[in-house]
């Protein structure tokens, strides 16, 4: 299955806003931070994982769902979070605390949640699985259509965790699709040291369901590897593995020196950028034409300064607001 | 003595009845857990549900604590009302991130805009040897961490109560029974858990104690398997012509402060019974509870009958030895009048 030349420009869209919405995160992260680097100072204070490179597999999967499919995401959640749909205003004020973020200020990066679109976050690793296969399991038992993605990063893989929601969405037959974005690194461990076998889409066999590996950081080869895990799903016909190789253009978080990184590694990386590479494949398909790519490329910048102003504009959270929305209203 | 309208059930078939009287009326609701289906539970209160609900419904797990309880999350903020059992809560230790992180967290990290409306059923207690990873309570691990409701009834009365109001609460629910309160006969049972039920459903306020004896010299706090040491302990110290009151404080989160403040502005004396560890729980919060807000409704320091600040052992008299029990109580009164 290929995506259609509109399935195409959405993909490129979604990658290229979630690169802008990146690079502007990047930039405010630092305001504030400089000459001494202080995590919590600045308009973006915290931790601040971006997924640079990795939009691939977010555009690849996300394509083929609609708002009420279920995504579970990580702690490299925005490229998810954009392809999903959920609403950028709201996750870019999130991400700057302000009081019009998805929670209001309470979740922070690591932690969106937007219901409208069925989105929701885990900062700590493999443990998104769970809730994706209970949603599909809401699904199955309410006979309600929709299927659940858990997007998990190749360090996921080894969690005990990971292991159990594998194998009860198998032994329950859910509409699941395991998604592990394999891009190369657990912060500074590579997949070669932490992992006794090269492709995990091989561990597929132990839950007796299909498993794939996706070579190239390729948004056609995912879409079509994922055009086929969720239609199985829809249809009942259980879950799915797939492991996408991406690559981490960005560190593991911002400040990140990555000393671990083999001398050179980056630099090849960024010559395999996926968006450039896309670009110039949409105009050699005859697929998109240099003016609709450029108006894609504005739109989405546009896009990205509309959300990122909404954020910087928006009241703080207010500080008493901590107190509040523990439990249910 | 039975009267002719009561019906006397155990804490288990009481939360066994509870369950299917909501899952009559709420499609929603649905049980996960591990020997929760033909087996009936471990310790009961799953008996009979599968025979009305079938196996959709009432779903044997894998021995995959971190999946299910995980999945009941996400199945809770997808619309299902999942009731879900962690056999022993000591077994916590291998699931604690899909219920402090997830199951806790997400009504928080959302803003409130997700609900997740489910049920941990767990067991808790001692007394029977079964050493230190089948016996503890962890009421004050649980009690802690924020984002999660938490209730321990001291008998089927409360139990049915408690257990619909959990159903029906948009916030997870850790529903913590005791196994030596369950009416399993093996592990031979407090009789005074086992009381009349009425047939029809209804609900307890979560986060609402009881005082469940009225007294004037000294209030004894506690909950579960500990109202009944209380309850015994005040008899004893009747006898000695002293009047003790017993607050029950069947949920622990949210916690009924203003119940226990007032049962000690009337007594002036505090006894807090805990068969969970010592240090830096249950029994440490109440008493705070109470100095913060008032000290000199105190006339003597609060004393507290808790678990040691040891793993729970296996032998018979070393595990005797730890916990509470009514004489330790009376001796806890003694102290506090020769002091």
């Amino acid at each position: 299955m290929s995506p259609t030349r509109e399935e195409q420009h959405w993909m490129y869209r979604n990658m290229v806003t979630s690169r802008r919405f990146e690079e502007a995160i990047a930039k405010i992260y630092f305001e504030g931070k400089s000459p001494a680097f202080n995590m919590a100072n600045g308009p973006i204070p915290g931790e601040m994982h971006l997924s640079d490179g990795q939009e691939p597999v977010a555009v690849g999967v996300c394509a083929h769902l609609t708002p009420e499919d279920v995504v579970t995401a990580t702690h490299r959640p925005h490229h998810q979070a954009i392809a999903k749909g959920v609403d950028l205003d709201k996750m870019a004020a999130e991400i700057f605390g302000k009081k019009t973020g998805l929670s209001g200020g309470r979740g922070g990066h690591m932690h969106l949640f937007d219901d409208d679109v069925n989105f929701a976050c885990s900062g700590i690793i493999a443990q998104g699985m769970g809730p994706a296969v209970g949603a599909a399991l809401s699904r199955k038992m309410q006979g309600k259509p929709g299927v659940a993605v858990a997007f998990v990063g190749e360090g996921a893989v080894n969690q005990g965790g990971w292991h159990e929601a594998m194998n009860l969405a198998a032994v329950w037959n859910l509409p699941f699709i395991c998604v592990v974005e394999d891009n190369g690194w657990g912060i500074s461990v590579s997949k070669e040291t932490a992992s006794s076998i090269g492709s995990h889409a091989d561990r597929a066999a132990a839950y007796g369901i299909p498993g794939k590996r996706i070579e190239g950081n390729d948004p056609y080869a995912i879409f079509e590897a994922a055009g086929e895990a969720i239609a199985r799903a829809r249809a009942g016909e259980g879950p799915s593995l797939l492991e996408c190789e991406t690559y981490r253009l960005a560190g593991h978080f911002m400040g990140d020196a990555e000393a671990y990184r083999p001398e050179g590694e980056k630099d090849a990386l960024f010559e395999k950028d996926p968006i450039p590479k896309m670009r110039e494949r949409l105009l050699a398909d005859g697929a998109a034409s240099e003016a609709e790519l450029n108006a894609i490329e504005e739109d989405s910048a546009a896009r990205v300064d509309a959300a990122i102003t909404f954020a910087r504009e928006s009241d703080d959270a207010a500080p008493e607001d901590a107190l509040t929305a523990v439990f249910a209203a | 003595m039975t009267k002719p309208n009561e019906r006397k059930l155990t804490i288990a078939r009481a939360m066994a009845e509870a369950t299917a009287q909501e899952m009559r009326i709420d499609p929603s609701v649905f049980v996960m857990g591990e020997d929760i289906g033909p087996l009936g539970g471990v310790y009961g209160n799953t008996r009979g549900l599968i025979e009305e609900f079938g196996a959709e419904r009432i779903r044997d797990t894998p021995i995959s604590e971190t999946a299910f309880i995980g999945a009941a999350v996400g199945a809770a903020q997808d619309g299902m009302r999942p009731v879900v059992e962690l056999m022993f809560v000591d077994f916590f230790g291998v699931c604690f991130d899909a219920i402090y992180n997830l199951m806790a967290k997400n009504i928080y990290f959302s803003g409130g805009n997700v609900k997740v409306p489910m049920v941990l059923m767990t067991s808790t207690g001692g007394g029977y040897s079964d050493g230190g990873q089948h016996s503890q309570c962890l009421y004050g691990t649980f009690a802690h961490l924020p984002g999660m409701k938490v209730v321990a009834p001291s008998n089927a009365y409360d139990a049915k109560g408690l257990m619909t109001a959990a159903m029906r609460d948009d916030s997870p629910v850790v529903y913590m029974y005791h196994k030596g309160l369950q009416g399993m006969g093996w592990l031979g049972t407090e009789a005074g858990a086992t009381v009349h039920v009425p047939e029809e459903p209804y609900t307890l306020e979560i986060g609402k104690a009881k005082v469940v004896r009225e007294g004037k010299d000294v209030s004894i706090v506690s909950c579960g398997m500990g109202v009944h040491n209380a309850l015994k302990a005040a008899k004893k110290l009747e006898a000695q012509g002293v009047s003790a009151e017993v607050v029950d404080l069947v949920s622990l989160v949210p916690l009924d402060r203003e119940t226990i403040r007032a049962s000690v502005a009337k007594t002036g004396r505090l006894i807090v019974v805990d068969e969970d560890y010592m240090s830096y729980g249950l029994s440490g919060e109440i008493i705070a509870s109470v100095t913060e807000h008032d000290i000199s409704a105190l006339k003597a320091a609060p004393k507290r009958v808790a678990f040691p600040d040891v793993p729970i052992p296996f032998a018979r008299v070393m595990e005797q030895f730890c916990l509470p029990n009514p004489d330790k109580i009376v001796a806890a009164w003694d102290q506090m009048q020769a002091a």
